[in-house]
């Protein structure tokens, strides 16, 4: 294991790592996210990205997906996207 | 705000399991009770996988396999795998000295998903001096790789006091090495054997300022590759913790024979009757055990705290802080700064830190047992 930031780039492929769940919460009727001491309860944005977070897709297919699922153009939220997974990548939730 | 005495209360998220408090390490800062439970009370594998049954059922989400030493139960791989079956996140809490790496991959194969191996200090000698127990630290580190080496997600829990409080960044640097994803620097709470020990334990505050500095730094400096959580010690801060995310609201905590509580410390409050899970249904104790009901949501609360913005951000901090502190469960907690006993904690905090430590008071059992030769 090498101990260094893994950087959000068009191809990288994310995925949920072993220790974080994303899962369908029939209590309390949302998804969640469950990681080491922490529930997450992601808004519809997150959720959609995270659904698609399964190591096949790249950043790009997925800004793509959510671009499409949104009526909005890829340019226009492919920032946002990065961010978010760059953010996920550095508390632990998504491996880049 | 709604009525929060009337409506049933929302689903608790997490469940800690003490499966038993028999330790075979005898930490100072032990959050079990100064009256720890025997083995002859413990419940049976079948009583727990009720207990898990009846937690997944109520919507709790997560699972703390703990302690004492949860792998002192030779079930635990069983109750994992049940929980596991159930959808629960399962996280053992560990010291590891009574792993080996078959049960490691047995563990893992039950479908554990998340293990916090709890470590003394840097500093092998030190680290079997404050955990009472010789090559602890040994076997600690050989655990770490069997966990890292069966696919095993690991944190590394590091409880810090002024006894290894200088290593911060030795321990920090610990956890890099062993291949953790995450770090919890938590400074000992005092509960239980910590509040015994709270004078030989207690930082100054210099120490805890310093720390704090060597956290933050070690937040950017490894960013992406460790994930921190840093537990503040209470008796310096300004506001208090929500202890517990706030009294029955999010977490319950289940005794070796079964006693529902709303925090591992709450059998300190005099006149609260906790209830059995071998009596009593888990939600129906969740939603009506007086326990619960007691300090649950902002009715039972006292000024300052009755008026305050942040009551239900921290929820009036730690009943049992202020058993502890004040005698009086009900009052604010002392660690806020608006509570008018917060200065009389800061000092006391103050001058203690400042003395010589006493000797430890090592974790044990409270009957004598018998002597050895
Ligand atoms: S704090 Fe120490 S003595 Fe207490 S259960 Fe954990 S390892 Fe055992
Ligand atoms: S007065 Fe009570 S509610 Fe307000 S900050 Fe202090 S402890 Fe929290």
């Amino acid at each position: 294991m090498t101990a260094t930031r893994a950087i959000v780039e068009d191809g990288s492929l994310p995925r949920l790592p072993r220790h974080v769940k994303l899962r369908f919460d029939p209590a309390r009727d949302r998804w969640i996210v469950l990681a080491p001491e922490r529930v997450l309860m992601p808004d519809e944005i997150a959720l959609e990205i995270l659904k698609r977070c399964d190591g096949k897709t790249s950043v790009s297919a997925i800004t793509q997906g959510l671009a499409e699922a949104y009526e909005a153009s890829a340019e226009e939220i492919g920032e946002d996207v990065a961010e978010m997974l760059q953010d996920l990548a550095d508390k632990g939730f998504v491996q880049l | 705000m709604t009525a929060q005495t009337m409506t049933a209360p929302e689903p608790p998220l997490a469940m800690l399991v003490e499966l038993t408090h028999r330790c075979p390490l005898r930490c100072p800062y032990c959050s079990n009770p100064l009256e720890l439970e025997r083995r002859g009370q413990e419940l049976d594998t079948a009583a727990w996988r009720d207990v898990l049954d009846q937690a997944a059922a109520l919507g709790v989400l997560q699972v703390h396999f703990s302690g004492g030493e949860p792998t002192a139960r030779p079930d635990l791989e069983d109750l994992v795998e049940h929980a596991a079956g159930l959808g629960l996140y399962t996280n053992l809490i560990t010291a590891g000295v009574l792993l080996d790496e078959a049960r490691v991959g047995r563990l893992s194969a039950a479908g554990l998903d998340h293990v916090q191996l709890s470590i003394q200090d840097s500093d092998p000698a030190e680290s079997d001096r404050i955990a009472g127990y010789q090559g602890g630290y040994r076997r600690k580190i050989a655990v770490a790789g069997w966990i890292r080496a069966a696919g095993l997600p690991l944190t590394l829990n590091a409880p810090v006091h002024r006894h290894n409080i200088e290593r911060l960044e030795a321990i920090i640097a610990l956890a890099v090495e062993l291949g953790a994803e995450r770090i919890e620097v938590a400074h000992v709470q005092y509960y239980g054997w910590g509040l015994k020990n709270r004078a030989a334990l207690i930082p100054t505050r210099a120490q805890l300022e310093r720390a704090t500095e060597v956290v933050e730094a070690a937040i950017e400096r490894l960013k992406g590759v460790l994930v921190f959580d840093y537990v503040v010690p209470d008796y310096y801060a300004h506001r208090p913790k929500a202890c517990m995310g706030g009294w029955g609201r999010q977490f319950l905590n289940v005794t070796p024979s079964g006693k529902v509580l709303p925090c591992h410390a709450a059998e300190t409050i005099p006149g609260l009757a906790f209830e059995r899970v071998t009596e009593r249904g888990l939600a129906e104790i969740w939603a009506h055990s007086p326990a619960f009901e007691r300090f649950r949501g902002t009715d039972w609360m006292p000024e300052p705290c009755a008026s305050c913005e942040r009551r239900e951000i921290d929820w009036g901090g730690c009943r049992c802080q202020a058993l502890a502190i004040l005698g009086d469960a009900a009052l604010t907690d002392p660690a806020c700064g608006l509570s008018p006993h917060h200065d009389a904690l800061v000092a006391l905090a103050e001058a203690e830190s400042d003395r010589e430590p006493p000797a430890f008071q090592y974790r044990r059992m409270t009957r004598p047992e018998p002597v050895e030769a």
